[in-house]
């Protein structure tokens, strides 16, 4: 949790510090900025959904089993589904869909995806695209994985099968009920190699 | 879901002084375990006091050892380089647990306050006395494939599943606690408790007792540490049978060793039986064997209707002997 989270996390006037279970929250979602009064039980995926309107984040599970609610916040992969919208309030939200745009162009993620067939009904594809741009930053900064051989050093990428098995095990809390698994792998190993990573 | 209030107080004090007064009370840390229990009726408190930001999110130098502040989330403390190269056993353990972004959003002071996966506790139609005390245990006599062989009572069989805590638990590390009455400390062998004739309590913790952060101890064994974790399935499921081992090893005679099991007990198991067995042995396979039945004399298996855990004997013997097996392999090298 870096810094700007938890200064954003304090409490504001309005929310359910008064012992309501209801509370006024301002979400950044893709860049807008929503503000919403919420049931406290609300979580940040159907804040998104059934609020915001903001629908590229799926609801899978709604356990935290399946990643199909995955988002990125403050750049960094969460479960919305387990979020609680009230303790996210002034939080930096991106979806899948939040990743291009305009200003932003076509992300890497997006057209490797497209061109390895990395989805075939497209459900788990959001939550599969945020998690993968998490990783991607994880393996940059050369942060170990369950199946890096030694976890004081650096995940060895330029051995194509190892990039293969670590992207796999970091791709683990993402399900594909289509099974495009192989497809997904590839995507992730293609915009790896484009930035470099395995070398 | 019932409905609940939601409060961030200024500071730790005010967030214990909160929970304390309110039996109903509970603290929400990285919610991936709380909020799923919200939502299948597993517990209902009337109110949530988000003590995420008040909290230490930085890993300190502390007397030679580490201080880890309850709000470090999982990913970080994995990736921390000291955690890495001091005590790897710890960063292998939290790699081997749980999703990326589960690691993202759990802290470091809620991971050991997880509660059991048990089928049957968070399963609200079935009795359960961790759930409902006095209404019966539905796992004996049931499905045990997943449950405890040291240590349970007649009235629950659970089994803790965290990863990081058997790690902490071989490191001999210590839990930093803020109550109503000021601060204690607790040795994190002695966090979690045997359920007893109380399973409720999965800690000595008391209500309003929030953890402040967790202490790493100086260590030159755990340096050379690991972790074995033994699943269903290679990576995201929860441990059958766990090892986080240290082993202190010199002209082939074990000197030390700290080893802790997971998946087999209430609370992450400190085998002390096997260590014992391993002061001043050769450091052989035969002795790691051996000290594995000096800690499996006292299991006591399971029967269940999906063939009960005995398998998790010959797993637990098979995983320790090969953890020590990897760690003595270590100790030769140049």
């Amino acid at each position: 949790m870096d810094t700007e989270q938890r200064a954003g996390n304090t409490a504001p006037a309005g929310s359910s510090d008064d012992g309501a279970n209801v509370a006024e929250v301002t979400l950044r979602v893709d860049g807008t900025v929503h503000q919403v009064t919420v049931d406290t039980r609300t979580s940040l995926l159907d804040a998104m959904r059934q609020r915001l309107g903001v629908t590229s984040a799926k609801k899978g599970c709604d356990h935290g089993q399946c990643g199909a609610c995955t988002v990125l916040v403050d750049g960094r992969r969460v479960l919305s589904c387990l979020a609680l919208a009230v303790a996210y309030r002034d939080a930096d939200v991106t979806t899948a869909a939040g990743l291009s745009g305009e200003e932003l162009g076509e992300h890497p993620l997006h057209r490797a995806f497209e061109d390895h067939d990395a989805f075939q009904c497209g459900f788990c594809t959001p939550g599969q695209v945020c998690s993968a741009a998490g990783v991607l930053d994880e393996l940059a900064q050369g942060r170990p994985s369950a199946v890096t051989a030694d976890v004081a050093g650096e995940p060895a990428l330029g051995d194509p099968g190892q990039l293969d098995r670590e992207i796999a095990e970091r791709m683990s809390g993402n399900l594909c009920r289509c099974g495009a698994y192989r497809g997904i792998r590839a995507a992730v190993a293609q915009v790896a190699a484009e930035r470099g990573l395995d070398r | 879901m019932k409905p609940f209030a939601y409060l961030t107080p200024p500071d730790p004090r005010a967030a214990v002084a909160a929970v304390a007064e309110r039996p109903d009370a509970a603290f929400l840390g990285g919610g991936t375990n709380l909020v799923d229990h919200l939502r299948l009726g597993v517990t209902h408190p009337g109110l949530l006091v988000d003590v995420r930001s008040l909290t230490s999110d930085e890993i300190t130098d502390a007397g030679g050892g580490l201080r880890v502040g309850a709000a470090v989330c999982n990913a970080d403390l994995a990736a921390d380089p000291r955690v890495r190269q001091r005590y790897p056993v710890l960063a292998q353990a939290l790699l081997a647990g749980a999703s990326g972004q589960l690691r993202t959003m759990a802290t470091t002071g809620g991971n050991p306050l997880q509660r059991t996966r048990c089928v049957y506790f968070q399963d609200v139609s079935t009795p359960c006395n961790k759930r409902e005390p006095g209404s019966g245990c539905s796992a004996i006599g049931g499905a045990t494939r997943s449950h405890a062989i040291f240590g349970a009572s007649e009235h629950c069989v659970a089994t803790h599943p965290s990863d990081m805590a058997v790690a902490l638990a071989a490191l001999d590390a210590e839990v930093l606690v803020l109550g109503p009455d000021g601060e204690r400390t607790i040795p994190f062998t002695d966090l979690h408790r045997l359920p007893g004739s109380t399973p409720e309590r999965d800690t000595v913790l008391e209500h309003g007792e929030l953890i402040t952060a967790i202490d790493l101890p100086a260590s030159t064994i755990a340096a050379r540490s690991r972790y074995r974790k033994v699943r269903d399935r290679a990576s995201y499921a929860f441990a059958l049978v766990s090892v986080a081992a240290c082993l202190d090893v010199e002209d082939g005679i074990v000197r030390d060793a700290r080893i802790a099991l997971g998946g087999v007990a209430h609370k992450p198991w400190r085998a002390y039986l096997a260590e014992e067995a391993l002061r001043g042995a050769p450091a052989t396979d035969d002795s790691f064997r051996a000290a594995a039945d000096a800690e499996l004399a006292q299991a006591r298996p399971l029967e269940g209707i999906d063939g009960g855990n005995a398998f998790k004997i010959p797993l637990v013997r098979g995983a320790l002997a090969g953890t020590l097996r990897d760690l003595a392999g270590e100790e030769t090298r140049p």
